[in-house]
């Protein structure tokens, strides 16, 4: 019997892994100058003559380059004109959006160094262009694609007025703030634009990536990239015990972070330590009201991908248990090459009432999604 | 478990892979130092396209610092998450005990055998003078 050589079929996915809200979807450009559209004539042209000045030495690589190619994209995710993954949404649509029926696709751009950029002038024009560009490029074409504000938090005048200017536009749900920052999120210079996030009904998401110009692991700078991707984890613990430490909770009670690729396994343990040590540090901070732990159960979501895989597949319940089932959000990063498949991801299967909650209900409930 | 021809011989060349569809199976085909195996196109970690990974060879390092090329051409990345199978096998390198990609056996048959029956040349027309691919699945 011969055989026939076919195009890979279109698959037909089990009903229970569709319709469901990805919090990690990563939108690209064809090519930067997507944004002059969207940047006043005075930053168009800084753009092309003078460029980003990012935290790191290399501002054009950066400092744990991945290894897949294109920097650590998935490697069947080029789209067929050959340009960058994610940078096309017909192919987003076939590999993501249509393939699982995506009931709502959160961008967070990493494109166009808004966050990270040192000018901060620029870096304010590049947050509102990507902003634009978001809505031009992705969300108007399919409304299943919401969109975050970026913003520079170092230019606190300029995010506030980006953060009030997207309130209320439904095709923003969140306001991306890179994690790695000068300084740690809950300080005190940084809380009139936590305020305006939390006025506005905005969460602020906190997508790992990037660089703040320190180490990225508290013991120095690493060798591998083997050691900067579970830093990430370190990273995150910064930001939620600053933001526990410093009161920001206390201070801003609708506040809502949700933490994005930082993996969450961590989170009960660090709990379990600050709760420890609030025993017996408390006199430090009397202003902190509760356990660390009721924040952070209060305040913070995870978002799933990169999974933890444990050695005994079943510790993840018990994990899941811990964070709390109505603070796990499913995630799938795509186009990277860590992403997680939605059928596949969970090594054990879930209960039907937390898979409800973590592939949808959470997110639509934090989100205010239909 | 039925044989199925699906390439030629020379079709496939030393370090390729040619992807083809057996029974609704899609199957990756590779020439390894004109060696020809068979490795299902789904990475058993989650489900990724497999065969469209990067073919390289075996690094490994008896010590910190102390760097060996091995096996060159005979292991497959995956395309997502950069597991590594042996292609002569499916064995995984990170846990070679319980984690294998599905392969098939392949051989070479001769036009002229193939002529013979039982097999029907349907799409990979057959030719007498030439060597065939064929996997049973």
């Amino acid at each position: 019997m011969n055989v026939t050589v076919l195009d890979r079929k279109p698959e037909t996915i089990n009903q229970s892994f569709t319709g469901f809200i990805d919090c990690d979807v990563h939108p690209f450009y064809k090519s930067p100058a997507e944004f002059d559209a969207f940047l006043p004539e005075r930053w168009r042209e800084h753009r092309r003559t003078i460029g980003g000045r990012t935290r790191q030495g290399l501002s054009k690589a950066s400092n744990y380059p991945r290894m897949s190619p294109g920097n650590g994209q998935r490697m069947d995710a080029w789209p067929p004109d050959g340009s960058h993954p994610g940078s096309d949404l017909p192919f987003m649509q076939e590999q993501l959006l249509d393939l699982f029926n995506v009931a709502y696709g959160l961008l967070a751009p990493l494109v166009g160094g808004a966050g990270g950029e040192r000018n901060v002038e620029f870096g304010a024009a590049m947050a509102t262009a990507v902003n634009e560009w978001q809505l031009a490029r992705w969300c108007d074409p399919d409304p299943r694609l919401k969109a975050s504000v970026q913003i520079n938090i170092e230019h606190q005048e300029a995010a506030i007025e980006e953060i009030e200017k997207r309130a209320g536009d439904r095709r923003f749900v969140q306001v991306q703030v890179p994690p790695r920052g000068l300084e740690p999120l809950g300080r005190r210079r940084y809380w009139p634009i936590l305020e305006a996030c939390a006025a506005n009904g905005f969460p602020i998401s906190l997508h790992l990536g990037g660089t703040s110009g320190h180490p990225s692991t508290g013991g120095g700078w690493p060798s591998f990239y083997h050691e900067e991707h579970p830093s990430y984890v370190q990273t995150m613990q910064t930001l939620v015990t600053s933001l526990v430490c410093e009161g920001v909770f206390e201070r801003i009670p609708n506040l809502k972070i949700v933490l994005v690729e930082g993996g969450f396994a961590w989170l009960p343990a660090l709990c379990w330590r600050l709760d420890k040590h609030w025993k017996k540090l408390r006199a430090e901070v009397p202003f902190l009201r509760q356990k660390p732990s009721e924040y952070v159960k209060q305040h913070i979501w995870v978002t799933t991908q990169p999974i933890e895989e444990p050695e005994r597949p079943q510790d993840m319940l018990s994990t899941l248990e811990w964070i709390g089932i109505d603070r796990v959000m499913f995630s799938t990063d795509y186009p990277h090459w860590d992403q997680d498949d939605p059928r596949y991801a969970f090594k054990v299967p879930l209960p039907e009432a937390w898979k409800r909650r973590i592939y949808t209900d959470n997110a639509r409930e934090l989100y205010g999604l239909d | 478990m039925s044989q199925h021809v699906v390439a030629t011989v020379d079709e496939i060349p030393p370090g390729e892979c040619k992807i083809v569809t057996v029974k609704g199976r899609e199957i990756g085909i590779f020439n390894v130092n004109q060696e020809f195996y068979a490795l299902i196109n789904r990475c058993p970690h989650q489900g990724a396209p497999l065969c469209r990974g990067a073919i390289l060879s075996r690094l490994e390092a008896p010590s910190p610092g102390d760097y060996r090329l091995t096996r060159h051409g005979e292991m497959l990345r995956c395309p997502w998450h950069c597991w590594e199978f042996d292609i002569k096998t499916g064995q995984s390198w990170c846990d070679p005990d319980s984690v294998h990609a599905r392969t098939y056996e392949i051989v070479v048959e001769p036009g002229e055998t193939l002529a013979k029956g039982p097999f029907a040349a349907e799409t990979v027309p057959i030719a007498v003078e030439r060597d065939y691919l064929v996997i049973t699945v």
